[in-house]
């Protein structure tokens, strides 16, 4: 790094005020401004913020959207899930290391390409697809790959003109939330009608409940925060939407993005907070610069400021805040912890956000979705939203469906719709399994396709990756145990080690080695990590696991070795090394 | 107006809590040993290792990070408890590279100690055999990432206790990493071997140089009684 680098490490954190809280922001910068954050660039940070370098790397080594070496100027990120590497992404990764004479994971020695495999990027319904420096690109084909690869070597950047960089709308079957117009001053009016307490009464009498998957009733979330104690109180924003499978907070922030900024604002005045804060995945950064013209137009209009829809003293803004690469920051405290420029580690409850979240003040956390519900719920009553849905599970829920489908996309359906009526309404009877509420939910198996998709039934996020005959069940479980081994945040050791052990359990199931007594002990280390993780990651991350053990059992059966005992390691494989080293097999009697 | 006191009950025994204590705190003052690991008693707590997770009010909960309340219902040593307890001890053994039998710390380990009381007998998890260089930089203190199990004590206690914030995480996962401020490694730090941080490492990973014998093997802490003894002799001094 030159005097002249160091210059503009310094510029970017006065930029952020020199707030240590806005770290993620500075070290995004320095990240976008030179490709890298070089030792020295960490240092200028460190001074400039008046903290430790080392608490810079603890922050910056957390997030998989940071390097600390330099990679290629072109940095390509090929998402890997079941789904695109059905639709064919291994072919789209072969191409691509063809095309640039490079692995993944690799930079090209020129210094102008990085391939690699991501997790999921948001874009289930039309993989195989990448990001290629935040841009993305979509139904990828082998062939498509030598046109982009020489597209960027001519322009050396990824823009508009790239093949594939398009994304479809997702939207597929619009309901009462996703009907009429896309919000704005009528919702803001009605709310404003009422006082505070009244609207937290009116979201608590439509039951709305979150949309995240967990279902905690927003209303109450909304009356607890209101009655803690705090200088301040925020609204948070859930976007980092991670979950493998899940698309609609894409759809919603793409296509209505005021509607969700309405339910924000809905809260603000709620909760009596003058700040909003929206944790945008690093995935979706291409949003940004059409988000932040939202944001501005809706200042224009007075819908977000000061004195909003003219009310003196409703004041409430907005900011966004981009993510880096991280599934963890999807659970509500680990991405408060993110929003407070550190690693994405939960916190241990007491105290919950409600009492002492953002910069321990009191905040709600909620769902893209929720919000888009609550501004529809002041729009149009809670009896309204009531209508739909069941008792327990009011309105509606916006499921993302992929996989073997032959219309994938997100559907607004009432809560109560069987696995059976939805796999007809997309067209896919003959699913051998669906994954309902990606890795993290659950198998299910055709015997259960009469379940409901509903809090007290089928808890769902969104996600639905419906499977054909053709794959395999377990492969796909071992997939979702890889997934959560790169997505683990560390902090505590069920899950840290956890993962990884329960991935190679599966990996020995999957090869045929393991024996009875294998997939018994991998059952009780997933039971384990069940119950002793922190957070909902590690206490969900067996599922795909315990799921299929519970709804296929005869896909284990099949793949059993006899007897009471497997080795871990082959011969072949322990005397490998040695092998090696002799150039010959070792001598066997029938030799 | 004087704060009405906290009772609570662990395993059936009825235990008085001061108004923000954590259920670790309330035990281990009333004698009762709840097994712990990232736990220290002059630190924040980190919640790191999950060994002190108990079923409060019928939820899995970690005592060191739970606040004692009054009415709660606890249970700390039940077969199902200890077997998990003993499953994450067993992980942090095969996570990194412990090999007792010629460990400085052997003898003093509460990784080791935990492995005893909870009756780990083989190991059964495939071991990870990790490869990790030992940072010698610093002439009193040696630091061998072999044996760290991401407790964070010293992180917490480097920053909280001695103001210097040597330490911290790197990567997340299972490639976590003890970090320390200092690309030249510990040696170019100002840590010192009188620092907390030096002190308080439950393993044999941050290690005082020409210290490590002082005690010989089979004369040390928990060579001679189990660990938790101590916080059990209180309870067994207050009934007699």
């Amino acid at each position: 790094m030159t005097a002249g680098h160091a210059t503009t490490v310094e510029a970017i954190v006065r930029e952020f005020a020199a707030d240590r809280t806005r770290l993620l922001d500075i070290i995004e910068a320095v990240q976008h401004q030179f490709g890298h954050v070089a030792d020295n660039a960490i240092h200028a940070i460190a001074t400039g913020l008046g903290i430790h370098a080392v608490e810079v790397e603890d922050t910056l080594s957390f997030y998989a959207f940071f390097d600390r070496q330099p990679r290629g100027r072109c940095r390509i990120r090929l998402s890997r899930t079941p789904i695109s590497l059905m639709k064919g992404a291994q072919g789209v990764a072969d191409a691509f290391t063809a095309a640039l004479g490079i692995a993944m994971g690799e930079t090209s020695p020129d210094g102008a390409f990085t391939v690699e495999w991501t997790s999921d990027i948001g874009m289930a319904d039309q993989e195989p697809a990448a990001l290629v420096n935040g841009r993305v690109l979509t139904a990828l084909t082998p062939a498509d790959v030598p046109g982009i690869v020489a597209a960027l070597r001519q322009s050396g950047a990824a823009d508009a003109r790239l093949p594939n960089a398009n994304i479809r709308s997702s939207l597929v079957q619009a309901g009462p939330v996703l009907s009429g117009e896309l919000g704005g001053a009528d919702i803001i009016r009605a709310t404003l009608a009422l006082p505070p307490e009244k609207v937290i009464e009116e979201i608590t009498a439509a039951k709305l409940r979150g949309r995240g998957g967990a279902g905690f009733p927003t209303g109450m979330k909304w009356r607890l925060c209101r009655k803690a104690p705090g200088a301040d109180h925020y609204v948070a924003c859930n976007a980092d939407e991670g979950e493998p499978g899940t698309f609609k907070d894409r759809v919603l922030l793409d296509e209505f993005p005021d509607l969700v900024f309405d339910g924000m604002t809905v809260a603000g005045y709620a909760l009596g907070a003058r700040h909003g804060l929206l944790y945008l995945r690093g995935e979706y950064a291409y949003m940004w610069d059409r988000l932040q013209r939202v944001l501005k137009s809706r200042r224009d209009r007075r819908l977000l400021g000061t004195a909003i829809g003219g009310r003196e003293g409703f004041d409430f803004d907005i900011r966004l805040q981009l993510g880096a690469g991280a599934y963890i920051c999807g659970e509500e405290s680990a991405l408060i912890e993110s929003l407070e420029g550190k690693r994405g580690a939960p916190r241990d409850r007491p105290p919950f956000p409600t009492e002492r979240g953002y910069l321990q003040q009191p905040t709600a956390v909620d769902n893209v979705e929720t919000y888009a519900c609550a501004a529809r719920i002041m729009q149009h009553g809670a009896a309204w939203f009531t209508g739909y849905g069941t008792r327990e599970s009011a309105g509606t829920k916006l499921v993302c469906v992929s996989g073997d489908c032959p219309r994938p996309g997100v559907y607004e359906v009432a809560f109560g719709m069987t696995v059976n009526e939805l796999l007809d309404l997309v067209s896919a009877p003959e699913a051998a399994f669906v994954q309902v509420s990606g890795p993290s939910g659950q198998s299910v198996a055709p015997k259960d396709f009469g379940r409901r998709i509903a809090f007290e039934d089928l808890s769902t996020g969104g996600s639905t990756m419906i499977f054909g005959a053709q794959r395999d069940v377990l492969d796909v479980a071992l997939q979702f145990a890889d997934f959560f081994v790169a997505e683990s945040c560390g902090w505590c050791a069920p899950c840290r080690v956890g993962t990884t052990l329960l991935k190679q359990g599966m990996e020995k199931i999957v090869a045929g080695r393991a024996t009875l007594a294998d997939v018994t002990a991998t059952e009780q280390l997933a039971n384990t990590v069940v119950r002793m993780s922190r957070c909902g990651l590690g206490q969900t991350a067996p599922n795909p696991i315990l799921t299929t053990m519970r709804n296929f059992p005869e896909a284990y059966e099949a793949r059993l070795q006899p007897g009471p005992f497997a080795p871990a390691v082959t011969l072949d494989e322990a005397l490998r090394e040695a092998t090696s080293l002799r150039a010959h097999a070792p001598v066997t009697a029938e030799a | 107006m004087a704060a009405s006191p906290i009772r609570f009950s662990i395993d059936g025994i009825a235990v008085e809590a001061t108004e923000g204590q954590s259920v670790i705190e309330a035990c281990d003052a009333a004698g009762i040993y709840i097994p712990r690991l990232c736990y220290h008693p002059d630190l924040e707590p980190s919640g790191t290792c999950r060994v002190c997770t108990c079923k409060i009010n019928g939820r899995n909960g970690a005592a060191c990070v739970t606040p004692a309340s009054h009415g709660m219902i606890v249970e700390n040593e039940t077969p199902q408890l200890t077997d998990d307890r003993r499953t994450l001890i067993e992980m942090l053994f095969v996570e990194g590279n412990h090999p007792c039998p010629y460990c400085v710390a052997s003898g003093d380990c509460e990784l080791q100690a935990l492995g005893y009381r909870l009756g780990m007998v083989a190991p059964r998890l495939p071991y990870q055999w990790p490869k990790h260089t030992i940072d010698a930089t610093h002439p009193d203190i040696y630091l061998d990432h072999e044996r760290c199990i991401l407790c964070a004590r010293c992180i917490v206690a480097s920053r909280m206790q001695d103001g210097k914030t040597i330490f911290g995480f790197e990567g997340r996962g299972i490639a976590m990493r003890l970090n320390v401020d200092a690309t030249g490694g510990l040696g170019a730090t100002q840590m010192a071997a009188i620092d907390k941080a030096a002190r308080v490492c439950p393993v044999a990973c941050i290690v005082i140089k020409n210290d490590s014998y002082r005690v010989p093997n089979g004369e040390r802490r928990f060579d001679i009684a189990p660990i938790g003894s101590d916080i059990e002799a209180k309870r067994k001094q207050a009934a007699s």
